[in-house]
């Protein structure tokens, strides 16, 4: 793999991962405000290791309600992180052990990081790069927030629009074809739809599975994946 | 917050992605479903965008946010690295919220 090609990818994960680090020590904060521990807190983020389901958990807890209601809303979101393992197992094959391993670091961001590169030996380094940039960023901003305890205004440097464009610049790529943009605009509706009435989090998983139904019929000259594209 | 709930989270959100990944793993699925598979990032990737820049909570809601995530955009079509339409989209918002907009 030649290194000029590497470098931006390396660059866009750690930097991702400072921008995730900064939402991690928002959950330290609200995680400890909701009667959590610091051991607690830090073990949420190094053995869950997926933001919205430990942000909702959080915040079931912190609204007053029992814990079988936060973990039941928590594992609906992480449920999305199935989806994205399928996604995922098309790119990494491998060793029994070594996926295991891929399986934890399975979540939203990986999976948009690896599908933004078109060549396959580029989305397997997206994928690890991307995995262990945010793997440390979120155990350290969550131990930061959890000692901390006291809030940070992440909102006057635009960092609440940090996630969301570098999303744009991830989503870029897939709109190359008919289909891309159509999930592009059914993806964005239904999320936006749905928002009003469904618990936090799950529209994005709504509009995702959306596609399963809605688009079932690419035609066989399509091409909907980076990875069929000519490097 | 207890250590079930910390323990129990833990246990069903690795149970899910060892799902994906690994026990479905590289088998061959039906080509229609992989083709509807690889188009699954295009719509998540819009909803997150969509959810994090127009929503808090459960209520829509325009202010700076729409603005940098605008600039993004122009930035992602001028076919800029992605480290820099991150740090437009950031700017941009930072900037209309200094100036007292959203």
């Amino acid at each position: 793999m030649r290194d000029e090609r590497v470098r931006p990818v390396v660059t866009t994960s750690v930097t991702l991962g400072l921008a995730v680090g900064i939402f991690a020590v928002l959950f330290g904060v609200g995680s400890v405000a909701a009667g959590g521990s610091v051991a607690q807190t830090c073990a949420m983020s190094l053995l869950v290791f997926t933001g919205a389901s430990q942000l909702s958990a959080v915040a079931v807890i912190a609204g007053g309600g029992s814990v079988g209601s936060a973990l039941g809303g928590a594992l609906v979101l992480a449920a999305r992180n199935g989806v994205f393992g399928l996604t995922m197992s098309r790119r990494l094959t491998g060793r029994l052990p070594t996926r295991l391993l891929a399986a934890q670091l399975t979540i939203d961001e990986t999976t948009a990081m690896a599908t933004a590169q078109i060549d396959p030996a580029l989305q397997r380094i997206a994928f690890w790069v991307t995995g262990v940039s945010l793997y440390i960023f979120w155990n350290l901003g969550t131990l930061a927030g959890a000692l901390a305890g006291n809030a940070i205004e992440p909102e006057r440097f635009g960092l609440d629009a940090a996630i969301p464009s570098a999303f744009v610049a991830l989503l870029w790529p897939h709109l190359r074809t008919r289909n891309g943009r159509r999930a592009m605009l059914l993806g964005a509706v239904l999320c936006l739809a749905t928002i009003p009435f469904m618990p936090v989090g799950v529209p994005v998983l709504v509009a995702s599975l959306a596609i399963l139904i809605a688009l079932p019929h690419p035609r066989p000259g399509d091409v909907v994946d980076p990875i069929e594209l000519p490097a | 917050m207890t250590w079930g709930l910390v323990l129990g989270l833990a246990a069903g959100a690795y149970a899910f992605k060892v799902l994906g990944l690994v026990i479905v793993g590289d088998r061959a699925l039906p080509a229609r479903l992989e083709r509807c598979l690889a188009l699954i990032p295009a719509a998540l990737l819009a909803a997150i965008i969509a959810k994090d820049t127009l929503t808090i909570g459960h209520h829509l809601q325009i202010d700076a946010r729409l603005v940098g995530v605008g600039a993004a955009i122009v930035a992602a079509w001028r076919k800029l690295p992605v480290i820099v339409v991150i740090v437009v989209g950031a700017g941009a918002t930072a900037l209309v919220r200094a100036l007292g907009g959203g």
